[in-house]
């Protein structure tokens, strides 16, 4: 996944292959591309890779950034998407901005003191 | 058996409304938070066990005196044995009605406990591409994003807690003891099971107001639970600026407009955040007996009733 999020065009199953054996070093001598198109093939059953049919070899590129993925995650801790805390608890929701502002003011007195 | 089954019912109606609106308003509750979460799952349990029981009993009120005859009674009617005594139709209707509602309970926990396996899986597996782990503890994980936020999500596989880059960056390390102690205790003491029977019971019946009510009360407490674990380590100003520092952060993050989604959370923790800046005592150690006490009493009087409901006569 790294790779296709930092490669800058889609990538083919051989593209992917040659780079990540040069990321492994000695280790990546072994890698072989039916295992690269097994893994291709499981992402794109969940739905973070995506195949471009057009012309062979099949080109694959990331349904969603990095940054779409990880504010689609904050979406869900800051609990504009999931249930309430059924699914995960958060550390505090919302406050109102009256309660910030006395909150805010009792700190620094206790802080002063 | 028809005395049990009025008994049942009427315990059923208090457990149904008054019991839960008044234990809601209750203030002693921020002092003992324990005893209290006891307290919510007695009359959670209880009054589903007097629902059903009330209608169980009622139906089976013409086959005998007590339940073990009763049932004995019906196995004769369902399989045309001879000595059975015939049910009305109301009363088979309230069988029915008993047996329904039972299985509904059930599968509504079950829908519920797997509809949130999915998105905690899916979740996680995006939260695995997507984070660091920390450096200074095994659990927790970095997200890379500027809204100071924290949050633990439990699991089969290990549960983790999350924590922003923004909030990492916003914290000194005493406030990120803080929010590490609250979060790990939410995990440890398992308060995610608690959340998901009220969840589940709030899905099941939620014509029943005091469902939602008790999904609330629940959720405040274990909040509560979880601030006294983290006071165990950090002093009450200091966890309260974490929780400042989180909250105010998720705010300002909701009102721009932008990447993350506008849609505000409902939930005030003002109790919450008033019990932190003025702590009552605890609740003297006989008075939490006696809701102890209560909440078994609760438990019991149902089960009684439904087993041996001949007592009465």
């Amino acid at each position: 996944m790294d790779l296709l999020w930092d490669g800058p065009d889609a990538l083919t199953a051989n593209d992917l292959r040659d780079r990540l054996a040069q990321a492994e070093g000695e280790a990546g001598k072994e890698l072989a591309v039916t295992t690269v198109l097994t893994v291709l093939a499981r992402l794109e059953k969940k739905h973070l890779v995506t195949r471009e049919r057009s012309n062979r070899p099949h080109r694959y590129r990331p349904v969603m950034s990095r940054e779409e993925h990880t504010v689609d995650l904050m979406n869900e801790a800051l609990g504009t998407v999931l249930d309430r805390e059924a699914v995960l608890t958060r550390f505090i929701g919302g406050i109102s901005a009256d309660e910030a502002q006395a909150l805010r003011r009792i700190l620094n007195d206790t802080q002063s003191a | 058996m028809l005395t049990a089954s009025y008994l049942l019912a009427a315990l059923a109606v208090v457990l149904a409304w008054p019991a839960p609106v008044a234990l809601s308003r209750a203030r002693w509750t921020a002092r003992s938070p324990f005893t209290a979460l006891v307290l919510w799952q007695a009359i959670a349990l209880a009054g589903g066990l007097s629902m059903i029981g009330a209608m169980l009993v009622w139906g089976l009120a013409p086959l005998g005196d007590s339940l073990l005859e009763a049932l004995g009674g019906l196995w004769r009617v369902v399989f045309g044995l001879p000595g059975a005594s015939g049910l009305g139709i109301v009363h088979v209707f309230a069988l029915s009605a008993a047996a329904l509602l039972g299985a509904h309970l059930v599968f509504t926990l079950l829908i519920t406990a797997a509809k949130v396996t999915r998105q905690r899986v899916r979740h996680r597996r995006l939260l695995n591409l997507l984070s660091d782990p920390s450096p200074s503890d095994p659990k927790t994980v970095v997200l890379e994003h500027e809204i100071p936020v924290a949050y633990c999500l439990p699991g089969f596989t290990g549960p983790v807690t999350v924590l922003s880059r923004g909030l990492v960056d916003a914290l000194d390390a005493q406030g990120l003891r803080a929010v590490l102690a609250h979060e790990r205790a939410h995990l440890e003491q398992h308060h995610d099971l608690l959340v998901l029977a009220f969840e589940s019971w709030h899905q099941a019946l939620p014509w029943l107001p005091t469902s939602r009510l008790a999904r609330l009360a629940v959720q405040d407490l274990i909040e509560m639970l979880a601030d006294d674990a983290a006071l165990e380590q950090v002093s009450a100003p200091v966890l309260l600026r974490s929780l400042l520092t989180a909250a105010t952060g998720t705010a300002e993050a909701l009102s721009t407009p932008g990447s993350v989604a506008a849609a505000p959370t409902e939930e005030l923790s003002s109790r919450r955040l008033k019990r932190l800046l003025s702590p009552g005592d605890a609740l003297p150690a006989p008075v939490r007996a006696g809701v102890l006490c209560v909440a078994l009493l609760l438990l019991c009087i149902p089960t009684l009733l439904l087993v041996a409901p001949g007592l009465l006569g």
